[in-house]
């Protein structure tokens, strides 16, 4: 009886003692995820400080509002170039955003239509989800390239504006098109169905009660496109031409504030007016962020009030 | 038919047109991308193309290689540093950090995601370039692998550990439930249970990010040195590998393209052909893999 106890207290001894190293090594690891994460704040933090401070200093009023000067001196401010972005942001948009949300309303409103029994259809609607996942997986240089064949060469759009948004708007299309996927299917059925019991064609249900419905998800895709193109670099600089003067036309040549970065950076090594350049894209970035956050909160405040 | 039953029907057919447009943009990228290769292929040789090292276009030299090379080594060295980084980073944001963390942490990595690659190439030649140039090996000149590598790492952080939080998230709470209830630790929940069940997921973020690597450019031109050379170590020391220069396929192909005309620009086609080649691969195994983990969970 004896030794069957001293056994027992043995066995919880060994229990306790593993237990006490499971909770140990728990500890361990529990704080070394800790650590990823801080790791992870402090890069941002690092990145974004490092671009503000330094940046910052080179930033004035005379910055923002003078044109750059060109040469290899890397002269002058950036006011042709926040010019350039915010045209050619525009004019993708403008191309994009139509295609984007009639590609999505089609692929989610008709997909499901007994119309569309055909098989050729619905062979088509599974490609077309096929191609929107292809699109968004392609890297933005092959979208250059793909530009620089089509409008600068074949159509002889040159370097232009036009071209650079065409491309442009290939590269945000899978954007638009998921986040207004997702923003139509957040509409509740029964607003469908009210609307077209009291009538009302498929379109005008769409046009009238759907759309109103899912428009802040839509204006999340389009903010979402805006960071993508204020970003982007390598399709424009093959597209775009890089001309510093402001552009007067679509069938300008010109050049975005990320191009007039990579430009003074890499030809010029004027980092100051580099980092300062880098600054106002930051800034743009964040304050999107902020934008696409409020708009997502209105959006779930929005489906709480429904429900 | 009534005026608004015919709009209603044009409408469809309008927007019918808009869903077809990807269709066509995928086709029509495949197609120019490769019209312009063909002379590169049929002049130069596929196999001289893709199995020799010399890209010298000044003596008629189009082997991309180097530049293969250079790709995979600056993926395979951002993978190294940026998946255990991003896979922390998701456990943590999943299961271990309090809600108010959690606020802070999230949208630093999606504000990771969206700061421009020319801002990351940026700090990475003011920074980090001066900082690996204190190592002492001769031959080294800060610009290389290891700075590519450290930078790509950064970028593709925020897409690994945003799908890879997702897939944690989307394993069912009674399995954890189970295990705990069982007495294991929190600890070993995570790791016995939570990531063996999400694992599909958290594979395909990684090769998506694979995929990002692959096909990031501007960054990658500014910190890896552009040299077109196999990468090499500097010295008998292995490691001095990472401090070589090299050049990758996107890099290639946006510092030439602008000036290139006739063979020399197909040949740059030719290489958006491998490039895109090596993109589909990836991202199909990718959708491969989440496919059949969706499968999965409806069998069961």
């Amino acid at each position: 009886m004896d030794e069957r106890s001293s056994e027992i207290a043995l066995i919880h001894k060994a229990q306790a003692l593993n237990l006490k190293k499971e909770h140990r090594r728990q500890s361990f690891w529990v704080a070394l995820m800790w650590l990823f994460g801080l790791i992870t704040v402090s890069i941002l933090i690092l990145v974004v400080g490092y671009v503000l401070l330094k940046g910052g200093t080179a930033i004035n009023w005379e910055f923002l509002t003078t044109p750059p000067k060109g040469g290899l001196s890397g002269e002058g401010g950036i006011s042709t170039t926040i010019g350039t972005t915010f045209y050619l942001v525009g004019l993708t948009l403008l191309i994009a955003t139509p295609l984007g949300v009639g590609a999505a309303m089609f692929l989610i409103e008709y997909a499901g239509e007994q119309s569309l029994g055909s098989k050729f259809l619905r062979s088509m609607i599974s490609i077309a989800n096929f191609a929107v996942e292809t699109l968004a997986g392609i890297p933005s240089i092959i979208y250059g390239l793909f530009g620089y064949a089509l409008f600068v060469s074949t159509l002889k759009f040159g370097f232009s504006l036009l071209s650079a948004a065409l491309a442009g708007a290939c590269l945000v299309l899978p954007t638009i098109i998921r986040t207004t996927e997702e923003a139509l299917l957040a509409v509740p059925d029964d607003y469908r169905r009210g609307s077209l019991a009291l009538g009302a064609t498929k379109w005008q249900t769409l046009y009238r009660v759907v759309l109103p419905a899912s428009t802040p998800g839509i204006i999340t895709g389009i903010i979402l496109s805006v960071g993508r193109v204020i970003s982007e670099t390598a399709i424009f600089y093959v597209t775009l031409g890089g001309s510093y003067r402001m552009p007067t036309s679509i069938m300008d040549s010109g050049r975005t504030l990320a191009l007039h970065l990579y430009y003074l950076a890499m030809d010029t090594r004027a980092f100051d007016k580099a980092m300062g350049t880098g600054a106002v894209l930051v800034v743009m970035i964040i304050l999107i962020n902020l934008l696409i956050d409020f708009v997502s909160r209105k959006l779930t405040a929005g489906v709480r009030r429904v429900r | 038919m009534s005026g608004r039953m015919i709009a209603d029907k044009v409408v469809k057919y309008i927007l019918f047109a808009s869903a077809i447009i990807s269709i066509i943009i995928v086709l029509a990228i495949g197609f120019f991308i490769f019209r312009e290769s063909i002379d590169a292929w049929t002049e130069i040789g596929v196999s001289e193309m893709l199995f020799k090292t010399v890209w010298r276009p000044g003596i008629d030299q189009y082997g991309i290689l180097a530049m293969i090379a250079g790709s995979l080594s600056v993926t395979f060295g951002a993978i190294l540093l940026g998946v255990p980084l991003a896979l922390g980073c998701a456990i943590f944001l999943a299961e271990i950090a309090p809600e108010g963390v959690q606020a802070v942490v999230r949208p630093a990595v999606q504000l990771l995601a969206g700061i421009p690659s020319v801002v990351y190439g940026l700090f990475g030649m003011v920074i980090l370039v001066p900082l690996i140039r204190n190592i002492d090996v001769p031959g080294n000149s800060g610009y290389g692998l290891l700075a590519a590598s450290i930078v790509l790492a950064v970028m593709i952080l925020p897409t690994i550990a945003s799908i890879a939080e997702d897939a944690i998230r989307a394993v069912p709470e009674n399995y954890r439930h189970g295990s705990l209830a069982l007495g294991a630790t929190k600890w070993q929940t995570i790791t016995r249970v939570i990531l063996p069940a999400g694992k599909s997921g958290i594979i395909a973020g990684v090769i998506l990010g694979v995929g990002r690597a692959l096909g990031e450019t501007m960054a990658m031109i500014m910190v890896i040195g552009n040299s077109a050379i196999m990468p090499r170590p500097l010295s008998s020391n292995p490691l001095t590998f990472f401090l070589s220069q090299a050049r990758t396929l996107t890099g290639n192909i946006a510092v030439e393209i602008n000036y290139a005309t006739g063979i020399h620009e197909s040949a740059l086609f030719a290489t958006g052909v491998v490039l895109f080649g090596l993109i589909i691969v990836v991202n199909a195994s990718a959708r491969w893999i989440i496919r059949s983990q969706k499968y999965v969970e409806k069998a069961n």
